[in-house]
């Protein structure tokens, strides 16, 4: 893909000519002390200057000794609250003398553009696709909001402590298709995305902005940059060999390690909501006081709660050890029999938004630890 | 189609649960039409007699009379939902089981000696058979009129009793805990606030008690090991509403490193 460099002073222009193109954009935006996605009208409204810094049960907004708009590691929810709606109403009925009227809620779609999609949040959406698109049981709300996405990926420059894309092989670099991918370089005084596009209405944005083709140093700088973020993670304590996880979780269903994690697991499901793969849910079913009208709605739900593997006679994994066991082997284990790849990209996002600080590669080390003999 | 007779009951309580019956305003007026209200004395003084389809009881036990009163109501009642913190886990007047309640009422009363008590507060549960129990102090008023159509209707209440975190995540919140290093119950606690206090920057308190499977231990060692929350700001979290909540409870006599236990009259 060709490669352009845009100002980061003219960062605004691409916001607003994809604002012009009738999106409405998603991006990072401080809120609550948090580095969260939310509206994003203006490049005003990103985090430039501020970063997180993140570790086990761990969050905190930090300033950066740079302007970088992007110089953040994974937000606390990812992008499925925009795909895979938190709450949906899905159908309604009505109870007359003509009988059952049942109506399906067909909701809206909006045209979204998602600004600062990272390659490991490309590769959630992929596996949510495999889900929710490809899979036997379409989600048609799914499938509707997903086909009117723009999306402007970005290529990650630095880490969280977190972060462990390099070892699920989901990143830093982007590598699967989107409108637009862009990496902020910030070197000697100057200040530049390289961008380049992947789709047609990409580079129909691409077209409207004063961009000059890169040079080979600015191509050798972006790189830079990212191999930055890449000896980040090699370096941290969470690079770990996943290529046997399969058969190495299958080999340890009954592993003491899974005691142990129990001791200490909340079962509050904090993990399962802010994983960008986890696409349980739920439907609840009432009806009014009168018994005139139904409601169905769907929401999120979680293999850590007691309903969820309810049955008649009781739950079917009633102790916290059995949720987070399955949890854990869907994520990293049977999601290849299921859908042909891991189920865990690596953002880190369980690890920091687990109030106890369970740490899933600290398990997967453990697990290997008590297997050794 | 016969209506349904509903009794409301009250037994050691503020009262604040039956009222958020009355603070239903615009369903009210449905219930009523759906309903016949037999029994509902903070309403009306209207009283017909049993048996009653639904009885909703508020309160604790705390005297020799309720202890056989609640036999009553329950021998009067199809089906029995306690509401509140009170007729759930025993009520902040629970507090008496950790205590002396003779030392109490010596302080609080000219009189003691008039004061006909018992020892302990208790859930209604541990007195009689219970349908369904909706936390929470007070209860949430939409959860109460679900848990009556669902009765109506004989169809399960939508009530889940996960915590109060997958409310914080289902509205978007940002954990007040992970970012800004707050102690929080969510974690541990039911559902059905809507996770209210969170939502304005604060720690939940527990006020919903105990969800299903809490593992209050963990949460009270990350909040001294890595929160830096002394154990007078964790026993007072602990020893709220939901006190004798058994969840709640064990974890506290571990705090004091077992002390009182010889007062317990644990309800488990």
């Amino acid at each position: 893909m060709a490669k352009f460099v845009l100002q980061a002073e003219d960062l605004d222009l691409l916001i607003q000519a994809i604002r012009a193109d009738g999106y409405q954009v998603l991006g990072p935006v401080i809120r609550d002390q948090a580095i969260a996605y939310g509206a994003v009208e203006k490049a005003d409204d990103l985090p430039r200057g501020w970063t997180d810094e993140q570790e086990k049960g761990h969050y905190r907004l930090r300033r950066r000794n740079d302007d970088a708009y992007f110089g953040y590691a994974a937000s606390p929810q990812s992008w499925k609250q925009y795909l895979q709606l938190p709450r949906r109403q899905v159908w309604q009925a009505r109870k007359s003398d003509l009988g059952i009227q049942v109506r399906e809620v067909v909701d809206e779609a909006p045209a979204v553009a998602f600004l600062g999609v990272r390659s490991c949040e490309l590769h959630a959406i992929a596996i949510q696709d495999r889900v929710f698109v490809d899979a036997h049981y379409r989600n048609d709300s799914y499938v509707n909001r997903r086909a009117e996405i723009f999306t402007v990926a970005v290529n990650c420059t630095s880490a969280a402590a977190t972060c462990f894309c390099t070892s699920m092989h989901t990143g830093p670099s982007v590598t699967l298709p989107s409108d637009l991918a862009m990496t902020e370089v910030i070197t000697d005084g100057e200040h530049y995305f390289l961008v380049g596009s992947d789709s047609y209405r990409g580079r129909q944005i691409l077209k409207q902005l004063p961009v000059r083709p890169a040079t080979a140093e600015n191509l050798q700088m972006a790189d830079k940059a990212i191999q930055a973020a890449v000896q980040q993670m090699e370096d941290g304590p969470r690079h770990f060999d996943s290529s046997d996880l399969k058969e190495l979780l299958y080999r340890n269903l009954d592993s003491p390690a899974w005691d142990e994690v129990a001791e200490r697991c909340l079962s509050c499901a904090n993990c399962t909501m802010a994983c960008p793969t986890c696409f349980c849910s739920t439907v609840e079913d009432s009806t009014d006081l009168e018994g005139a009208e139904a409601e169905r709605w769907e929401r999120w739900d979680s293999c850590f709660t007691g309903e969820f593997s309810h049955l008649s006679g009781g739950a079917v994994r009633p102790d916290t050890r059995s949720r987070y066991r399955q949890w854990m082997t869907h994520k990293l284990a049977s999601w290849y029999d299921q859908f042909g790849s891991s189920g865990c990209v690596g953002c880190g996002r369980c690890i920091t938004w687990c109030p106890v600080g369970i740490d899933l590669t600290e398990q997967v080390s453990r697990i290997r630890e008590l297997e050794e003999p | 189609m016969k209506k349904a007779k509903l009794a409301v009951w009250k037994f050691t309580s503020c009262d604040g649960c039956q009222l958020s019956l009355l603070d239903c305003e615009d369903e009210l007026l449905q219930l009523a039409e759906v309903v016949d209200i037999a029994y509902f004395k903070e309403a009306s003084s209207r009283e017909v007699a049993g048996p009653y389809d639904l009885s909703l009881v508020e309160g604790s036990i705390t005297t020799a009379d309720e202890k056989q009163r609640i036999r009553e109501v329950r021998r009067q009642s199809r089906a029995l939902v306690t509401i509140g913190a009170c007729a759930t886990a025993g009520g902040i007047q629970a507090l008496r089981n950790f205590a002396d309640v003779e030392e109490f009422m010596a302080v609080v009363y000219a009189q003691p000696e008039t004061i006909a008590t018992l020892e302990t507060s208790t859930p209604i549960s541990a007195h009689v058979a219970v349908d369904f129990e909706l936390q929470g102090c007070p209860i949430n008023k939409r959860q109460l009129l679900e848990v009556i159509s669902a009765l109506l209707h004989q169809r399960p209440p939508q009530v889940p009793a996960h915590s109060v975190c997958i409310e914080c995540k289902l509205r978007g919140n940002v954990c007040v805990w992970v970012a800004r290093g707050t102690p929080c119950m969510g974690p541990v606690t039911h559902a059905g606030c809507g996770a209210l206090c969170p939502s304005y920057d604060r720690g939940c308190y527990g006020c919903y008690g105990p969800k299903e499977n809490p593992n209050t231990e963990s949460l009270c060692d990350w909040w001294q090991g890595e929160l830096e929350a002394d154990r007078v700001t964790v026993i007072e979290n602990l020893r709220n509403f939901n006190a004798g909540a058994p969840a709640f409870e064990r974890e506290s006599r571990r705090q004091l490193g077992g002390a009182g236990q010889e007062q317990s009259d644990d309800p488990e």
